[in-house]
């Protein structure tokens, strides 16, 4: 491996880090490019290319798994959520999550507890996996 | 029965880059740094206790062929492989710390958990570095 491509893969994991701090804002591909000092267009290509999913399905997966941790940990309303984490329609969020979870936000709470575990290790035990069939539907997904 | 961990490895890019990074941002201090040929055994350990040491390793000749390397630093640079996690007795004053040292790779500021506060970082290759500050015993949530 090249020493560009290290540093590529290093700027689109910073751009990736971007991303995941700012999970409940609108995908701004163009401020995230810029994060990995490469073209829009490029950007996406290339984060497919080393990560395996484009950003908006990264985004997606990122939205999720945070709405399935305070559907746990808190109290707070489906609805509520559903605005916590980026969504801005309650049906799309539904749906979105019936989709990757396999069960509706509600019925996610009924049947999880909070783990007792460190948040980081939240974070990436229970990010839904990818598949091919959710994340790629921009009109579905997210705003 | 196993009693200790003696050292465990962070897979880094550049040695030199590492030593500054750990050393000189994170502040750890340096433990062993002993060339043998082209090797270099270099590690690095928290202030105060030499009990396990972190070894820096960069991929590559004689540990490993030069097509292992590459699969390896491509892992690294994409932030695949994981990293330490330390403890801290003030993770908000750290992280100031950090930022007036140049550090601006963090994967999430502090934050309070029941367990305490934690924040993460990454070191200049990719590798995430977690940093905890436990909850005072019996303050924990059960």
């Amino acid at each position: 491996m090249t020493r560009e491509a290290e540093e590529l893969n290093r700027r689109l994991l910073r751009a990736r880090d971007a991303m995941d701090r700012a999970y409940p804002e609108p995908l701004n591909v163009r401020a995230v490019a810029a994060v990995a000092h490469i073209s829009q267009a490029h950007f996406i290509r290339t984060f497919r290319s080393v990560f395996g999913e484009t950003p908006h399905r990264y985004l997606q997966r990122r939205r999720v798994e945070r709405s399935m941790f305070l559907l746990r940990e808190t109290d707070r309303s489906v609805t509520d959520i559903c605005f916590d984490v980026g969504f801005t329609s309650r049906g799309t969020f539904v749906r979105t999550f019936k989709e990757i979870v396999g069960e509706t936000p509600s019925e996610y709470r009924a049947g999880h507890e909070p783990i007792d575990a460190p948040h980081c290790f939240q974070m990436w035990a229970t990010r839904p996996v990818r598949s091919s069939s959710f994340g790629d539907a921009p009109a579905r997904a997210a705003p | 029965m196993i009693n200790k961990l003696a050292a465990m490895s962070v897979k880094v890019l550049d040695l030199d880059e590492a030593l500054d990074f750990y050393v000189n941002k994170l502040g750890l201090e340096v433990g062993k740094d002993v060339k043998q040929g082209t090797y270099r055994w270099l590690t690095v350990r928290v202030p105060g206790d030499p009990s396990t040491e972190i070894h820096l390793d960069q991929p590559g000749p004689p540990v490993q062929d030069e097509a292992t390397a590459d699969q390896l630093r491509e892992l690294i640079a994409k932030g695949a492989m994981g990293g330490p996690v330390f403890e801290a007795d003030d993770v908000r004053a750290l992280y100031e710390t950090l930022k007036a040292r140049g550090v601006t790779d963090f994967t999430q500021e502090p934050n309070d958990n029941f367990y305490g506060t934690d924040m993460g970082v990454r070191d200049p290759f990719g590798n995430a570095i977690r940093i905890l500050q436990p909850k005072l015993a019996g303050a924990a949530k059960a």
